[in-house]
């Protein structure tokens, strides 16, 4: 194991039960991602980009293999200690927002740093950074409802970061999102990647976003078909 | 703290949806607090006006009296002797004759008990100040009771007959001197009041009583040959068993709002544990434990019966109260069924009363939350993102 990774996939698989027999959804995945990436998980449907983002994100753990996530081995993590990861080092951005409906821009902001007991001045200043990095410092007494597709992933954005963690997991992020909502949230995570060097990982399928990402993982039935770096100027 | 402050937030968010299992909360307390306070009134009410009509701070009873036997009566009489006489010349105790009679009112007969009372007493509420009087005729007070199944009102004659100590016979007009209202039927029904030495005379029973009541209450009577004590939790015991009864009865009700309130709680519960696998998903995404998203939704469940304390406290305070101060009516008084109950009952509301509601719901409210909020814990975060939970 090379301790300087940021994280580490080992022989990973994953299989889930299916009736009487079992589907596999990732066939012995070997990876390594380091600080400051911006790489995509890149495949159709059913390829395991999910299920390999949820083991690196600890929601899951894998079947067979190890998935070692900032010299943490997921599978041997206990309930609370992949808690603490999620909560200390991970962010997390998902296809529907997954915002609280009932609560405002500010305080689905605020929710990470209230788990992480930041007290209370410090914490308004960070919640207003992050809404300033994504552009909604207008928007904090709005409510999920009141807003588009593209502000609430934006409020997604600075929920994810607003605590600066290690690693931001994203699962098909710009899917719901049209062209230009699209372009300015990825924009604005490469920023973010480039002014706190954030890893970035993406599953996606999405053009828009592999047109971003400097490093493409394709993955198919479970196994990494492709990796390779992108040269940007 | 935190379970605390998002549950707050989320409960504010929810807007309607909160505020309506607020309001059936808040509804179920209040008429909970409000059926035991009429409960708990007419029971103070009732041992009031009982202790101070009838049974005084505890009664002697002539060794061979017995209120459910009139056979009893011709013989449950005896002379007031001894420390009786004693404490019934000091006012601490005030003897009654009891005996049996018959009337002649508009040419019916009515048999009836004669009950002979010190004019001068101040220990029962019974308005025996009426029969002092020194005209030539024998004065007589009536309950309403009596009044209406008679159909004598104050100033009527009437012709009274009975049977002296040595079985004759003997009849004289009696007067009524005054009609009074009581909630106490068994001092008002098929019966008459007459000065005590007025009775002992016709009865040729001088210086004799069936009971004698005491002014206190007292648990140890000084015991007295020929006689029994009876205390006052004797003499209310079946008062208390009515108002049991009617306790047992109102729990029922109380079982019935409880239900419906909790089922709008938990039905609240199941539904969010249904509709916001996304967000309980999320919480665990972002670092919550499965304990603490069970502990965050029990909580949120348990707020609903602290903000239905509060609304209930705002409408319920000073509505229970004006009750508390204007009483309730009744369209028909308990005394016609043989209940001392008033026409106007004041409810009562202790303070051990509302703390214990308070305290029963609150806890019964939590557990109806944690119940379902438990299934919390057997949830996949995976599938919670995805909301895939049926």
């Amino acid at each position: 194991m090379n301790s300087d990774h940021l994280i580490t996939i080992q022989h990973l698989k994953k299989h889930f039960a299916m009736g009487s027999g079992k589907f596999t959804a990732l066939n012995g995945i070997d990876l390594t991602f380091d600080k400051g990436e911006f790489t995509g998980i890149i495949g159709p449907s059913g390829s395991g980009k999910t299920t390999l983002l949820n083991i690196i994100g600890s929601l899951d753990v894998p079947s067979e293999g190890k998935a070692i996530v900032m010299g943490k081995s997921v599978g041997d993590l206990g309930a609370r200690e992949s808690a603490f990861l999620r909560k200390t080092q991970l962010g997390f951005i998902f296809q529907s927002y997954n915002l609280l409906q009932v609560h405002t821009v500010y305080e689905n902001v605020e929710f990470p740093l209230l788990l992480l007991g930041i007290e209370s001045a410090k914490r308004k200043q960070m919640v207003n950074d992050a809404l300033e990095w994504v552009g909604l410092t207008d928007k904090t007494n709005s409510r999920p409802a009141q807003l588009s597709g593209g502000e609430c992933q934006r409020v997604a954005i600075a929920r994810a970061m607003v605590k600066k963690p290690e690693i931001v997991l994203a699962d098909e992020p710009t899917a719901n999102l049209d062209a230009a909502n699209s372009h300015h949230i990825l924009q604005t995570m490469e920023k973010l990647n480039r002014d706190f060097s954030t890893t970035f990982i993406f599953a996606t399928h999405d053009e828009k976003v592999i047109g971003y990402i400097r490093r493409k993982i394709y993955l198919e039935d479970g196994k990494v078909a492709k990796d390779e770096m992108i040269q940007k100027s | 703290m935190m379970a605390f402050k998002l549950a707050i937030r989320n409960l504010i968010g929810a807007g309607l949806r909160t505020w309506l299992n607020v309001i059936v909360l808040s509804f179920a307390f209040v008429v909970i607090i409000w059926h035991k306070g009429i409960l708990d009134g007419w029971d103070r009410q009732a041992r009031t006006d009982m202790i101070s009509w009838e049974a005084g701070g505890g009664q002697y009873w002539q060794q061979n009296y017995d209120p459910l036997d009139p056979f009893t009566l011709s013989d449950s009489h005896a002379p007031v002797t001894g420390k009786l006489q004693k404490m019934v010349e000091n006012g601490t105790l005030t003897p009654i004759l009891i005996t049996q009679g018959t009337i002649y009112p508009s040419g019916r007969m009515l048999s009836i008990l004669l009950k002979g009372i010190d004019p001068a007493q101040k220990i029962l509420a019974i308005p025996s100040a009426l029969l002092d009087t020194t005209s030539g005729t024998i004065p007589a007070i009536i309950g309403t009771s009596m009044a209406a199944s008679s159909k004598l009102k104050a100033g009527d004659l009437v012709t009274l007959r009975w049977r002296d100590r040595n079985g004759a016979f003997d009849a004289t007009e009696i007067r009524i001197a005054g009609v009074f209202k009581t909630n106490v039927p068994t001092v008002d029904g098929s019966q008459i009041w007459l000065p005590l030495s007025q009775l002992q005379k016709m009865m040729l029973m001088n210086g004799e009583a069936t009971v004698i009541v005491s002014k206190q209450k007292n648990d140890s009577f000084p015991e007295v040959a020929g006689w029994k004590v009876k205390d006052q939790d004797f003499l209310l015991a079946d008062m208390n068993n009515i108002i049991k009864s009617k306790t047992a009865g109102g729990m029922v009700l109380w079982g019935i709002l409880m239900m419906l309130a909790l089922l709008a709680i938990f039905d609240t519960q199941v539904l969010a544990i249904f509709r916001r696998q996304k967000e309980i998903g999320m919480y665990i995404a972002m670092g919550m434990t499965k304990r603490q998203v069970v502990a965050l939704f029990t909580t949120e469940g348990a707020m609903h019966a602290v903000l239905a304390t509060l609304l209930g406290a705002v409408y319920g305070i000073p509505l229970l109260a004006l009750q508390a101060i204007k009483g309730i009516s009744f369209p028909v008084s308990g005394s016609d069924y043989g209940i001392s109950m008033a026409e106007r009952l004041y409810p009562h509301y202790g303070i051990r009363l509302i703390i214990i509601t308070v305290l029963i719901v609150m806890i019964a409210t939590t557990i109806v939350s944690y119940w379902p909020a438990r299934k919390i814990a057997k949830m996949k975060p995976t599938d919670a993102l995805r909301g895939k939970i049926q």
